[in-house]
């Protein structure tokens, strides 16, 4: 799914969860190849000219979410957790730090340990980084949310960046398997931790699958 | 005059920086519109103007850090 095609979605979403229409609502998504900017971000960490990005077929947007320059492709999946936090919890650092733990509980089901870094937002294994948190609220709801590199194919992308303004590896749960992993099957998990996490005795999810 | 303050964030957050203003000094805003940005960690969060008026004066620009509780901005309300 375009990037931009997907926030205008996530926008809808949010309406929706601002009047109050919808409870949490969860978008899963893959994107095509898209370099975003979060508000930190410094146009320096973009390596390549975007008109060989362009050429490469790699957009580049500029987004209202946290953080620094990153990477989404085919081979990641996407989490937009659109949830209001006023009912959850008014901590936006806890929020941060519970979607790390869906994402070190999802890995633990595929029988990966993989850590938190106090310093550094995201979830972390030996081999690199591979899972990016990035995040936006707006009265207390939230948007935007969180990638895992699932496949493989798609790491070389990241050399096109320096994501995060860091020089970080990046990994994939294909690179630490050593086997092919099923989208599906992540999907799939990853509403059930989301709902553990949360508590959540129902979480209303869209499977985006274009 | 209301002040726009930086309200508590969560727990062990003091502080956010500023990432930038919906409006300049002299603009007219009204209750609930986007005011101002913040970002802490990789979060960015949005502070809706408290009332309806001009903004009087801008105190936290572009990249400056402001503590919780701190006044980013002044809005001089319009009479009811």
């Amino acid at each position: 799914m375009n990037y931009k095609d997907a926030l205008w979605f996530q926008k809808e979403v949010f309406k929706a969860v601002h009047l109050g229409l919808e409870g949490p609502s969860l978008i899963l998504c893959n994107h095509n190849p898209v370099i975003t900017l979060g508000r930190t971000a410094k146009r320096e960490n973009i390596l390549f000219p975007e008109l060989e990005l362009e050429k490469k077929g790699i957009e580049v947007y500029e987004t209202e979410r946290g953080g620094g320059v990153t990477y989404h492709g085919p081979g990641q999946l996407i989490a937009y957790p659109i949830f209001n936090l006023a009912r959850l919890k008014k901590d936006i650092h806890w929020f941060l730090r519970e979607l790390e733990h869906i994402v070190i509980d999802l890995l633990a089901t595929f029988g990966i340990q993989a850590k938190k870094n106090p310093d550094l937002t995201g979830v972390w294994l030996e081999k690199g980084k591979i899972s990016s948190i990035g995040i936006a609220i707006k009265h207390w709801i939230t948007f935007h949310g969180l990638s895992i590199n699932l496949k493989k194919d798609d790491l070389d992308n990241f050399q096109l960046i320096r994501p995060c303004g860091m020089d970080i590896r990046m990994t994939s749960l294909e690179s630490e398997l050593n086997k092919e992993v099923d989208i599906e099957e992540v999907k799939k998990e990853l509403i059930v931790k989301f709902k553990e996490i949360f508590n959540f005795t129902s979480v209303r999810y869209t499977d985006i699958r274009r | 005059m209301t002040n726009v303050v930086l309200p508590p964030l969560g727990e062990n957050i003091e502080k956010a920086t500023v990432s930038f203003w919906f409006f300049k000094a002299g603009d007219k805003v009204n209750e609930k519109d986007d005011l101002v940005e913040m970002t802490t960690d990789k979060a960015t969060f949005n502070i809706p103007s408290p009332c309806t008026g001009i903004l009087q004066e801008v105190l936290m620009t572009e990249g400056q850090v402001a503590h919780v509780g701190e006044t980013l901005g002044i809005i001089e309300e319009e009479p009811k």
